[in-house]
């Protein structure tokens, strides 16, 4: 019972660290690919691509963790 | 109170016996039917998400031939794949009509927003193999949304197979861009000290791997993501056991399920365009 208590804190503890974490990196992302494109709106097919291929790069990482978050709390 | 929690434990029928005998204690049962509660939605969970026989089959050669429901997704998919295309195209005209139009409209998209900045015109021969993999992806993710139907994407085995159908077409286009000797040379960054080389081979050889467990890591864990989301979602209607409480959970479900239309058309475009990234990285040419 007690290691099972663990178990739910650390895959809650694990989600709020995952979910704090992909969303700082995207909101970073996406805050540069505004500015790119405000200042140079004839590249916003390029950078909309580039910026789509790296936030895929950060929510896959975030994904693997919480899959393993879900693990923690299912297993 | 102590009836209703009763009633809960026969209802999911584990320790209907040991519940009648704890009625006194109705503390110990609160802590009972929390730990009973949470282990029955986590199952309920895990039963949706993973694949279950339809068609049972003899094991050969140590590999299980049982057709999943996974699997039959599959073949539907593919056999709708192909029926439309062979409909819409089965008469050549110079203006495409209803779904002609719209499938080669997304066609076209791919291959001049995707396939051409990323791979060039050489890549070309490989843009067949990007939209295959788009559009049984992107039908495959969809036909999730379908009550009733399964999400064959949401099945590790499937994307896992289908990065490997990517890191095998990168290699072929690095063999026949470069040779087999300059496919592996084709491996390590160029311009390096002599030195370094042999540390730099095992890490590009993980590089390479962990590339395409990404690839597949990443489409399958956000169509799990979303069937559990809506799942825990909706499961808050039978936590609370009241007819009261089902529209605002349904009014939310409603909302993710918009999004899983959107995300099941990013993760087939993410998919496509990172293949395309991939297979172009390996067949350019170093200067």
């Amino acid at each position: 019972m007690e290691a099972q208590a663990m178990a739910y804190l650390a895959g809650g503890i694990g989600a709020a660290g995952v979910t704090f974490a992909a969303a700082f990196g995207i909101s970073k992302l996406a805050s540069a690919a505004m500015q790119g494109i405000a200042r140079q709106p004839e590249a916003t097919g390029e950078i909309r691509g580039a910026m789509i291929i790296t936030a895929a790069m950060i929510e896959g990482v975030a994904l693997l963790s919480a899959a393993i978050c879900f693990l923690l709390s299912v297993k | 109170m102590v009836e209703k929690f009763t009633e809960h434990v026969a209802e999911h029928g584990a320790n209907a016996h040991q519940a009648a005998e704890h009625v006194a204690n109705a503390a110990e049962h609160a802590a009972h039917a929390a730990e009973h509660g949470s282990g029955g939605g986590a199952d309920f969970v895990m039963h949706h998400l993973l694949a279950h026989p339809v068609i049972k089959l003899p094991t050969v050669f140590g590999i299980d031939l049982t057709i999943t429901n996974h699997i039959l997704m599959m073949w539907i998919v593919s056999a709708i794949l192909i029926l439309a295309f062979w409909w819409s195209f089965r008469k050549k005209k110079l203006v495409p009509t209803g779904l002609a139009n719209a499938l080669e409209a997304t066609v076209e998209y791919l291959r001049d927003d995707l396939i051409l900045p990323n791979m060039g015109h050489h890549g070309m021969i490989y843009a067949p193999y990007l939209l295959t993999a788009f559009f049984f992806i992107l039908l495959c993710n969809l036909m999730g949304l379908v009550p009733g139907a399964a999400t064959a994407t949401g099945n590790i085995g499937v994307t896992g197979a289908l990065a490997l159908l990517t890191m095998a077409m990168g290699q072929i286009a690095g063999i026949r861009a470069h040779g087999v000797i300059g496919n592996f040379k084709h491996l390590i960054p160029g311009g390096l000290p002599i030195f370094i080389i042999p540390i730099m081979i095992p890490v590009e050889i993980v590089s390479l791997m962990a590339k395409h467990i990404a690839l597949a890591i990443r489409l399958f864990a956000n169509m799990i993501a979303g069937h559990i989301t809506i799942l825990a979602i909706m499961s808050l209607i039978f936590m609370f056991k009241s007819w009261l409480v089902a529209p605002a959970p349904l009014l939310i479900i409603v909302f993710s399920a918009m999004l899983e239309i959107l995300i099941a058309f990013i993760q087939a475009y993410v998919f496509t365009i990172l293949s395309a990234v991939f297979i172009g990285a390996a067949m350019a040419s170093e200067h």
